[in-house]
């Protein structure tokens, strides 16, 4: 899942500032998951804003919309009936979601409340880790199923590193060193002696390095 | 072919190598360089200049090297792949073998967390082995990471480093294994504090027959004080300082640390020198570039040849 967090309340109450009808945007998918953009989190939201602005003495109308995806023009287009009654939008959607409804309502500001952080996963209840960085050309065959493009802070294709200490990164001790990992999936495995084999040079043409990236289906086109 | 590299020349002659570092100035002074460039002079066979190491802006390496040329010294370039994408890398690769720079160390680099610029973007486009690799390709093949020609070969003796008490420790002599095929040439290994770990660490290697295939200088630190010896225990990663030795330092008069410091620097040499497959040392004295002399005389290396 695309993986959030909420913005720091301040940044939030400082965008809206010039305005007082605002539509707060929540999405069902991944950050309904992550517990960070979902129905639950709209409202939350919502009643912070209000509470703080009434005691500014500068009240705002809310509106609370969670809507199915945002990142799927069917359901972006069912804002259209009211989204004009509002003079601005705060999406709690992901990244990908602000923009969207964003290039559908061009007279209307979409404002993040979230800042989209990585795709990633549920290690335990309320604790997300990320996984993949979208490089567009998956090597998780050659690595034994972890990725060092994402999982290691120096994306080190044939490591790990001098600073691999006790199975940990050098940057941070709260994180596993991608490496160590791997290492232990080679013993694991028997296959230390692939461990000698040198990876190549990564083509980075595939991700973001080659251009914002699409793809098409010509068969599902209509 | 061998190159110019002096370095290279005393390790092939089978003399025991002395290198040492010089870390350039956080400014646009060149004396600063000249004044640490001649400390060394005639007391190392050849010199590392860092590549804004820790993460930290300094002047670049490339011209740090050139000062140091021009003063008579034989300079290791540094390179690491933090900062610089393969475009740039073979680029400077090129300049730097223009200007007569014989020697590269190619390293991943630490993360610029640990530096002065901690929101940087970090590059990482290719990693310290296939930097090797490059080298030997525009070196040996006449090409590049494009498969493209290079017309003018840069003639550069290539070297890497290796951190013996990093962990996982059991891949620690097949990491240098894979540094050597990859074309490095020589290696110069993190600081050597805990030697019992470094004997094992050799005994791997040669297990494997790598002190065959690429010269081993083993890294020395002289302490400076009890505090350095401490953050260097607790605060950096990858390092392995023994208890006993900073109750060494701990045991002796206030004034008399440093040269307690000096002294084990020296006889950790002595040991490290007696382990087979040893090729040289790489004296690393963190801002204390005048003490190299007195080091080097004191093990016995001086002159050089
Ligand atoms: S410690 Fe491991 S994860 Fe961290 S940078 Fe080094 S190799 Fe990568």
């Amino acid at each position: 899942m695309i993986v959030a967090n909420r913005k720091p309340f301040e940044e939030i109450i400082e965008m809206l500032k010039p305005y007082s009808k605002i539509l707060l945007l929540g999405c069902n998918e991944c950050v309904t998951v992550c517990a960070t953009g979902g129905s639950k989190e709209v409202a939350v939201l919502a009643s912070e804003i209000r509470l703080y602005r009434q005691k500014e003495g500068k009240p705002v109308e809310i509106g609370e919309v969670t809507l199915e995806r945002n990142c799927d023009p069917e359901y972006v287009e069912s804002l259209k009936p009211f989204i004009h009654d509002y003079e601005v939008v705060l999406s709690m959607a992901c990244g990908c979601g602000i923009q969207f409804v964003g290039e559908h309502y061009r007279d209307r500001l979409v404002l993040p409340a979230v800042n989209t952080t990585f795709y990633g996963v549920t290690e335990e209840h309320g604790v997300w880790t990320e996984r993949c960085q979208g490089c567009g050309n998956c090597i998780l065959h050659k690595t034994l199923g972890i990725c060092p493009v994402t999982r290691c802070a120096k994306s080190i294709f044939n490591g790990p590193c001098g600073g691999s200490q006790g199975g940990k990164c050098e940057v941070d001790r709260d994180i596993p060193c991608a490496w160590h990992l791997i290492v232990d999936r080679y013993r694991e495995l028997n296959m230390m002696d692939k461990y000698l084999e040198i990876q190549p040079m990564k083509d980075w043409s595939t991700s973001r390095d080659g251009g914002p990236r699409k793809r098409v289906r010509e068969d599902l086109k209509i | 072919m061998s190159t110019q590299s002096n370095l290279e020349r005393v390790l092939k002659s089978g003399t025991f190598a002395v290198t040492s570092e010089c870390g350039p100035p956080r400014g646009a002074d060149p004396e600063v360089v000249k004044k640490k460039g001649s400390y060394l002079l005639g007391y190392v066979d050849c010199v590392n200049v860092t590549d804004n190491q820790t993460s930290v802006v300094r002047m670049s390496s490339f011209s740090a090297c050139l000062v140091l040329k021009g003063v008579g010294l034989d300079p290791i370039m540094q390179m690491v792949c933090r900062d610089r994408n393969r475009i740039a890398m073979q680029s400077d690769i090129l300049g730097a073998a223009a200007l007569g720079i014989n020697n590269l160390l190619c390293l991943s680099g630490d993360h610029q967390k640990f530096g002065d610029h901690p929101t940087a973007k970090n590059v990482f486009d290719i990693d310290s082995i296939q930097l090797i690799q490059t080298v030997k390709g525009m070196r040996d093949e006449g090409r590049f990471i494009s498969g493209q020609e290079v017309k003018g070969k840069p003639n550069i003796f290539i070297g890497c480093v290796e951190n013996p008490f990093a962990d996982p420790f059991e891949i620690r002599a097949l990491r240098l294994a894979k540094k050597a095929a990859a074309g490095a040439q020589f290696v110069q290994t993190q600081c050597v504090f805990n030697v019992e770990k470094f004997e094992k660490w050799m005994e791997m290697v040669r297990d494997l027959g790598i002190h065959e295939k690429i010269h081993i200088l083993a890294g020395i630190t002289p302490m400076k004080s009890i505090g350095m010896a401490q953050y260097m225990k607790n605060s950096v990663p990858g390092m392995d300082v023994p208890e006993e030795q900073i109750e060494r330092l701990k045991g002796v008069p206030k004034e008399k640390v440093t040269e307690e410091g000096i002294k084990i620097a020296v006889e950790t040499i002595e040991r490290v020198r007696a382990i087979k497959g040893v090729a040289g040392v790489h004296i690393m004295a963190i801002e204390w570039e005048e003490k190299v002399q007195e080091i080097v005389k004191a093990a016995g290396l001086h002159p050089r040849p």
